[in-house]
C-alpha cells in the first residue's frame, strides 16, 4: 500500500507538470508548431526522461527489497539450491547489463536534446565498435549456456540413477493421487480402462509389482527429507504440470506419456517453519498448465519428513491391492475424498 | 493487371491534378469502392489500424475485468454483471469465464492488434510509400487481404457472445483441453469458431505477406537498392517472410485438431478417461500439437516485434537527426534473429518431458538469440549518442519501445535457461517477461508508428500535448503493471489462474496486485486520450505539411492529399541511403534520397550508398 501511494504520486507530480503545458493546448489544437514550442517540449520532455529512469531504478531496487519476503524461501532440494544459485548469478549479469543500457539510454536522450545551433555526430557506423559489442556478448552468454546447461544435464540425466524412490504424481481434473512403488519399488502397471471408482489410476491388480504399491488417503503425500525421490508423473484427462515451487521441481503430466523428474528434499516442513518463521507453512503441489474451469484449485499438501516418520505414515495409507475383505469400507473413504474435492470444485 | 492498371491511372491522375481540385482523385469512385472494398494500400492500411485499435480496447477491457478479480477476489462489481451477464452473476466472475477472458485476450492481442493491426497498418503504409511504388503488387489480393482480416475478426468478436462461452484453453489451445468439450465449457462451439476465426486470420496473413514480398522485390523505383532501402521496408518484407513460412504451420496443426475434434481420429490424444468413459482415440501425442503450434508460436512474437523495432529505427533515425548507427548490421541482426526463430521453439517445451540433450540444443539456440538483439539494442544507444534530439511524441514512444525491448529481453535470458525455467515455466515471471518484451514493445512501436505517420495517412497533424500526455501515463502505468508481475512469478504464482489465494503462502501478494490493477485501470484511462486525439485530429487536426519531421524517406514527396498512384507524374527516383542526417559539409540537416549526389559535392564522402 505504501508503495501504491509513493507510485501515485510521483505519477501525480507528472501527470500535473505535463498538465500545466495544458494551457498551450488550445494553441496547438488550432495550429501551427513553432520551434520555441518544440524547444520547450524538448526540455521538459528530457527532464522527464530523466527523472523517470532515476525514480524508476530507485523503485524498482526498493520493490526487489521490498518484496523479498513474499518470494519463495530458499529451495528445499538439492538441485534446487544449484539452480537458485544459478538463477542469482543469471540476475546479476542481467542487471548490470539493464543498468548499464538503460541509463546510457535515458541519458543521451535527456543529454543531446535539440539544439538549432548545433549539428549531430554524422556517425554511421564503426566497425570496431560493433564487433565489440557483438564479441562480449556472445563471451557472457556463453558463460551462462555452459553453467546452465551443466545444471541442466546434472539434474535431468538424474533420473536414470536409479536409486530414487518411485513415487507416482497422477493428476485429473480436478486433483491429484499419489501412488507410493513399495518394497519392491516398481509401480504396478496401469491401463486408463481399468479406471473405476474403486480404482481411480486404473491399476492393473494382476500386475505382481502392483501388490505392494500403496496410495494416499487424503489430499496430502508425504516424502522423505534426504532421501532420493524419482517422480513419475500421469494424467487422466488434459495435460496438468506438477510444480512443486518450494523445490524448484516442475514437469507436465501427459495423457498417454509417462514423464519422469528426480529429485531430493533437503529440508523438512518442521525446519521450513522454522526458517520462513511461519508456524503453518507448508509446501504445496500446485497445477501449472490451464487444465479446465478448477485449474486454479488443483492443489495438494507436500509434507517433508524424517524417514522413520515417513515409514509410519506409509504403513497408514491404503494398499493399492485392497485387502478383500476391508474393500468397501475404505473405498468409501477415498471415494469420499475425491468425492469432496470435486464437491469443493464444483462449489466455486 | 492492377499494377498496370495502377500504372496507367497515375498519368491520368497527374492530369487530373493539373486542373487543380484536391477530390479531382476519386471522381469515378463511389463510397463503396473508396472507403470499403478499396484497392488502394493507403485507405486499406487505414481499414487494418482502425478495425485493430477496436479489437485492441476489447481485449484491454477484457483484461481490466480478469484485474478486477485477480486483486479483489470474490468481491462483487455489480456493474460486471450489466457487461457480461451470467457470467458475472451478482457481481463476480465466473472462474470459466475468467479463462475465457483471458485466452481471448491473448488471442485479439497477438494475432489481430500487434500481428493484423501492426503489419497490416504499418506495411500497407509504408511498403509502397517508401519503395517508390503505385501501390502493391497485387491491389486485388492486398483488399482480400483485409476483408479476411476483417471476417475472421467478426467470427472472433461473435464467439464471445455464444452460449457456452468462447474458447477458453488459452491462446495455445492445447489439446487435449481444446479438443474435448467434457474437458471445459469453451472447447464446443466456442473452440470451433476460434479455429475458424484463426483459419480465416492466416488467409489474411498470407495474402498479405505474399503482396509485400512481391512489392519489396518488384517494384522499387529506379535507383532504390536493397541496400538503399529504409529499415522500415527490410524489417516488414522480413516480417512477411516469416510469416509466410510459419503461418501454414498452424492451420496444420488447427487442422489436425479439426479432425480429433469432430471425426474422432488421434493425433493429438491417448489414454484418456473423461466424463466417467474412457476415449476410443489412442496413439496420438498432445505433445505433437505443441511443437507444430510453438514452431509458428515462436517466429510469431517476432512477427510483432520486427514491424516495431523497424518502425522505432526509421523514427529514432530521423528524430535524432542522424543516421542510423550499423545499418547493414541491423538489417543482419534482423535477418540473424528471424532465422533462429524457426529453431528456438522447444523453449516452450522444457518440461514436457522432452529428451534433455534436445531441450539442450534449444537452450542454445536461444540464447543466440540475445546477440543479435544486443546488437540492436546497443546500435539504438550509439544512434542517440551525440545526436540532436526532437522529442516528438512518437521519438518518445520509440524510446520507450528500446527500454521495454532491454527490459524484456533480459528477462529472457533466465527463461531460454532450461535449469531456471524449470521453476518459472508458466508462472507469472513467464507473463511478465512476454507482456513487456513483445507487448509493450510492439504497442510502443505501434503508437510511434501512429503518431510518426498519421500526417501521411490522414493529411493532418496529431495533437503533441495528448500525445505527451499519453505517452507518459502509459509508460509509467505500463511499467507499474508489468514489472511486479516478475514478483509474483518469483513467489511462484501460475499463470492462468482465477485467483492468487488458493494457496496461503499467497495471500502476502495481494498488495502487488492491487498495485498493478490500479495501473491497469489507469493505463485504460490513458488509452481514451489517444483514441479522443487519434479521431478528433482525424478531421479536425492542422493540416499537415509536406515533410513535418524532415525526413528522407520517399514517402514524404507524395502530395500530403492522398492520390491513387501515390506521385502525380513520374515515380521520384532514389539517389542514395535513407540515412543522410546531419552530414558534414551538407546546407540542411537532412537530405531526402531524392536528391543525387551531383547536387550535394559539398558534402559528398567516399563510401555514401
Ligand atoms: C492493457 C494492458 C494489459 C494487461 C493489464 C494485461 C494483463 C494480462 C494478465 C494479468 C494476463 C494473465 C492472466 C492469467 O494468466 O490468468 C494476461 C495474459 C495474456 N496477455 Fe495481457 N495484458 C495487457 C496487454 C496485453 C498485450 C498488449 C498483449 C500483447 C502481446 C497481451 C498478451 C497476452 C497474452 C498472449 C496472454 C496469455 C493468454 C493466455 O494465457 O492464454 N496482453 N494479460
Ligand atoms: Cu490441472
Ligand atoms: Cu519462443
Amino acid at each position: 500500500m505504501n508503495l501504491l501511494l509513493i507510485i501515485a504520486v510521483l505519477l501525480g507530480v507528472l501527470v500535473t507538470a505535463r498538465l500545466l503545458n495544458v494551457v498551450q493546448l488550445a494553441s496547438s489544437l488550432s495550429g501551427e508548431d513553432k520551434d520555441e514550442t518544440q524547444a520547450r517540449h524538448d526540455k521538459w520532455n528530457g527532464i522527464g526522461m530523466m527523472t523517470f529512469m532515476i525514480a524508476g531504478l530507485g523503485l524498482m531496487i526498493y520493490m526487489t527489497l521490498k518484496y523479498q519476503p513474499f518470494m519463495l524461501p530458499e529451495a528445499a532440494s538439492k538441485h534446487g539450491k544449484e539452480t537458485d544459485f544459478l538463477l542469482n548469478i543469471n540476475f546479476a549479469v542481467i542487471g548490470i547489463v539493464f543498468f548499464i543500457t538503460q541509463i546510457a539510454l535515458f541519458w543521451f536522450v535527456y543529454k543531446y536534446r535539440h539544439s538549432a545551433s548545433r549539428r549531430a555526430y554524422f556517425y554511421p557506423e564503426n566497425m570496431k565498435l560493433e564487433m565489440l559489442w557483438t564479441i562480449i556478448p556472445t563471451i557472457v552468454l556463453s558463460a551462462l549456456i555452459i553453467t546452465g546447461l551443466s545444471s541442466w544435464n546434472r539434474i535431468t540425466n538424474d533420473v536414470n540413477k536409479g536409486d530414487g524412490m518411485v513415487v507416482q504424481v497422477y493428476g485429473y481434473q480436478f486433483n491429484w493421487i499419489t501412488r507410493y512403488a513399495g518394497a519392491d519399488n516398481m509401480l504396478g502397471k496401469s491401463n486408463f480402462r481399468l479406471i473405476a471408482d474403486d480404482n481411480p489410476l486404473g491399476v492393473d491388480v494382476s500386475d505382481p509389482a502392483a501388490a505392494d504399491d500403496i496410495m494416499t488417503k487424503a489430499n496430502e503425500m508425504y516424502i522423505p527429507v534426504g532421501q532420493p525421490i524419482l517422480f513419475e508423473f500421469d494424467s487422466r484427462d488434459v495435460l496438468h504440470s506438477a510444480y512443486f515451487p518450494h523445490f524448484r521441481a516442475q514437469m507436465n503430466c501427459v495423457p498417454g506419456m509417462t514423464t519422469r523428474f528426480y529429485m531430493e528434499p533437503t529440508i523438512t516442513t518442521a525446519q521450513m517453519r522454522e526458517i520462513t518463521g511461519n508456524e503453518k507453512f507448508d509446501y504445496v503441489l500446485v497445477c501449472n498448465k490451464i487444465c479446465g474451469v478448477a485449474h486454479y484449485t488443483m492443489k495438494m499438501k507436500v509434507v517433508v519428513v524424517e524417514q522413520a516418520e515417513f515409514d509410519s505414515w506409509l504403513k497408514g495409507e491404503r494398499p493399492v491391492v485392497p485387502a478383500p475383505e476391508v474393500v468397501p469400507a475404505q473405498n468409501n473413504q477415498i471415494d469420499n475424498t475425491v468425492d469432496n474435492n470435486e464437491a469443493a470444485n464444483a462449489a466455486v | 493487371m492492377e499494377i498496370k492498371e495502377n500504372i496507367h491511372a497515375a498519368p491520368a491522375v497527374s492530369h487530373d491534378h493539373g486542373h487543380g481540385h484536391d477530390d479531382h482523385h476519386d471522381h469515378h469512385q463511389s463510397f463503396w469502392t473508396k472507403y470499403v472494398f478499396s484497392t488502394d494500400h493507403k485507405m486499406i492500411s487505414k481499414q487494418f489500424l482502425i478495425t485493430a485499435i477496436f479489437m485492441a480496447f476489447l481485449a484491454m477491457g477484457m483484461s481490466m475485468i480478469f484485474r478486477l478479480q485477480l486483486s479483489w477476489p470474490n468481491h462483487p462489481f455489480p456493474f460486471l454483471e450489466s457487461i457480461i451477464g451470467k457470467w458475472g452473476k451478482g457481481g463476480v466472475l465466473d472462474s470459466g469465464f475468467y479463462l475465457a477472458l483471458v485466452t481471448i485476450h491473448g488471442t485479439i492481442m497477438v494475432f489481430f492488434v500487434l500481428t493484423g493491426g501492426l503489419s497490416g497498418t504499418f506495411s500497407n503504409l509504408l511498403i509502397p510509400l517508401q519503395v517508390g511504388a503505385r501501390d502493391m503488387a497485387s491491389g486485388f489480393l492486398n483488399m482480400l487481404s483485409f476483408w479476411f482480416f476483417f471476417a475472421s475478426s467478426i467470427v472472433m468478436f461473435a464467439s464471445i457472445f455464444i452460449e457456452a462461452g468462447p474458447a477458453s484453453g488459452g491462446w495455445t489451445i492445447y489439446p487435449p483441453l481444446s479438443a474435448l468439450p467434457q474437458a471445459i465449457p469453451g472447447s464446443g462451439l466456442g473452440m470451433t469458431m476460434w479455429l475458424v476465426s484463426m483459419v480465416l486470420f492466416i488467409v489474411s496473413a498470407l495474402l498479405g505477406g505474399i503482396n509485400y514480398i512481391a512489392t519489396v522485390i518488384n517494384l522499387r523505383t529506379k535507383g532504390m537498392s536493397m541496400t538503399r532501402l529504409p529499415l522500415t521496408v527490410w524489417a516488414f518484407m522480413i516480417t512477411a517472410i516469416l510469416g509466410v513460412l510459419s503461418f501454414p504451420v498452424l492451420v496444420a496443426a488447427a487442422l489436425l485438431l479439426v479432425f480429433d475434434r469432430s471425426m474422432g481420429t488421434s493425433f493429438y490424444l491417448s489414454d484418456i478417461f473423461i466424463g466417467g468413459v474412457p476415449l476410443d482415440q489412442v496413439g496420438g501425442s498432445p505433445i505433437l500439437f505443441q511443437h507444430l503450434f510453438w514452431f509458428l508460436g515462436h517466429p510469431e512474437v517476432y512477427i510483432v516485434l520486427l514491424p516495431a523495432l523497424g518502425l522505432s529505427s526509421e523514427i529514432i533515425s530521423t528524430m535524432s537527426r542522424k543516421p542510423i548507427f550499423g545499418y547493414k548490421a541491423m538489417i543482419g541482426s534482423m535477418l540473424v534473429i528471424a532465422f533462429l526463430s524457426f529453431i528456438v521453439w522447444g523453449h516452450h517445451m522444457f518440461v514436457t518431458g522432452m529428451n534433455p540433450f534436445l531441450g539442450s540444443v534449444f537452450v542454445f539456440t536461444t540464447l543466440l538469440v540475445a546477440i543479435p538483439s544486443a546488437v540492436k539494442v546497443f546500435n539504438y544507444i550509439a544512434t542517440v549518442w551525440k545526436a540532436n534530439i526532437i522529442l516528438s511524441p512518437a521519438m518518445m514512444f520509440a524510446i520507450g519501445l528500446v527500454s521495454f525491448f532491454i527490459t524484456g529481453g533480459l528477462t529472457g535470458i533466465i527463461l531460454g535457461d532450461s535449469a531456471l525455467d524449470i521453476n518459472l515455466h508458466d508462472t507469472y515471471f513467464v507473463v511478465a517477461h512476454f507482456h513487456i518484451v513483445m507487448g509493450s514493445s510492439a504497442f510502443f512501436g505501434m503508437f510511434a508508428g501512429v503518431y510518426h505517420w498519421f500526417p501521411r495517412m490522414f493529411g493532418r497533424m496529431m495533437n503533441k500535448t495528448l500525445g505527451y500526455f499519453h505517452f507518459w501515463t502509459t509508460l509509467i502505468c505500463v511499467y507499474a503493471v508489468f514489472f511486479p508481475m516478475h514478483f509474483i512469478g518469483l513467489a511462484g504464482v501460475p499463470r492462468r489462474y482465477y485467483t492468487n489465494t488458493a494457496y496461503e503462502g499467497w495471500d502476502g501478494l495481494i498488495n502487488i496486485n492491487e498495485l498493478i490493477t490500479v495501473f491497469a485501470l489507469l493505463a485504460g484511462v490513458a488509452q481514451l486520450i489517444f483514441a479522443f486525439n487519434f479521431f478528433y485530429s482525424m478531421f479536425k487536426g492542422p493540416k499537415a505539411p509536406q515533410n513535418p519531421w524532415r525526413s528522407n524517406t520517399l514517402e514524404w514527396t507524395a502530395p500530403v492529399e492522398h492520390l491513387h498512384g501515390n506521385w502525380p507524374g513520374e515515380i521520384p527516383e532514389v539517389h542514395r541511403w535513407p540515412y543522410d542526417y546531419s552530414k558534414p559539409g551538407a546546407k540542411e540537416d537532412f537530405i531526402p534520397q531524392t536528391v543525387p549526389a551531383s547536387e550535394t559535392p559539398e558534402s559528398n564522402r567516399p563510401g555514401d550508398h
